[in-house]
């Protein structure tokens, strides 16, 4: 079962990891948790729950292309001009919803680094060989979460824009720079499929 | 200490010069789109519409095919405070999701 995900009897998933699968998961989520930040609210008032819970997010989408797909304009037509009532919605929107949306982001990655440590410190013993991943119902949802929004970060760092892009990429020869983040993106998009599948079995 | 009153304190009341109710909307349903994207793969974008939305596997995979092929779909209908929940949802999902005005 090496590289995707089996449902487990009674609900959940399984997969079996090596220590570089591990890692490279691991460090893949660290990253994705830097890129998301602590938001908006977390600035001056972080130790206040009540302030933070009454701070507004931003209101214009962030620049960063992956942050951009991550946390999208709720209003307009994607590829489209935005006339100035949408831009007002979506900037509206925004403000009231972009922190609780990286909070779960937040949340969906750091489950992600806590079962991958869980696992590393619980099978020590096991040298050299794979340590089986078990995911309950929540988990999976969250390795979900986290899965996705780590494919969608790394489509937007390849500039996948549409389905051909993927095939051109695909093919890449073994010395262009981009190919290591290529195979982490097919294999993650496998562990994705694999854990859908285990969910809806 | 003075005496302690016990009549009821006057409170001020702020007034409310403004109307309560913002310009009355034209009674026109939402709808919470959701666009096609190289990136999620379509067995997921099935599982989100099963998993948030409750529709049968027929009808979510039907809606998945219309977002891949016709570059998007409509995946609800209502007032426009449950098409901004349904689009905070899809966007939590990690799906490319607007609301706009059913015209």
């Amino acid at each position: 079962m090496a590289g995707h995900f089996e449902p487990l009897p009674g609900g959940g998933a399984a997969v079996a990891l090596d220590e570089v699968e591990i890692s490279i998961l691991r460090s893949l989520a660290v990253q994705l948790l830097e890129l998301i930040g602590p938001g908006e609210a977390q600035g001056a008032d972080a130790a206040d729950p009540l302030a933070r819970l009454f701070a507004e997010g931003p209101s214009e989408p962030p620049a960063d292309p992956a942050l951009a797909r991550l946390f999208p304009d709720a209003y307009g037509t994607p590829g489209a001009e935005q006339d100035r009532q949408e831009r007002a919605h979506a900037a509206e929107f925004r403000r009231y919803t972009e922190n609780d949306l990286r909070e779960r982001k937040r949340e969906d990655a750091l489950g992600m680094v806590r079962s991958l440590d869980a696992l590393s410190a619980g099978d020590s013993g096991a040298a050299g060989g794979d340590a089986v991943l078990r995911l309950a119902p929540d988990g999976c949802r969250q390795w979900l979460g986290a899965l996705n929004d780590l494919r969608l970060t790394i489509g937007a760092r390849l500039e996948i824009t549409d389905e051909d892009d993927g095939e051109t990429l695909f093919r890449l020869p073994d010395e262009d720079p981009r190919k290591p983040m290529v195979m982490a993106y097919l294999w993650l998009g496998g562990l994705q499929e694999t854990l859908v599948e285990a969910l809806m079995a | 200490m003075g005496s302690v009153s016990v009549a009821p304190v006057e409170i001020e009341r702020p007034e409310t010069g403004e109307s309560p109710f913002a310009v009355a909307e034209p009674d026109v349903p939402w709808v919470t789109l959701v666009h096609n994207d190289p990136v999620n793969l379509m067995s997921y974008v099935t599982y989100v519409f099963q998993a948030y939305f409750g529709y049968p596997k027929d009808k979510a995979h039907r809606l998945m095919l219309d977002v891949h092929h016709k570059g998007r779909a409509t995946v609800s209908s209502g007032s426009r405070e449950e098409m901004e929940r349904d689009v905070q949802a899809m966007h939590g999902y990690g799906l490319w999701a607007t609301l706009s005005q059913d015209r």
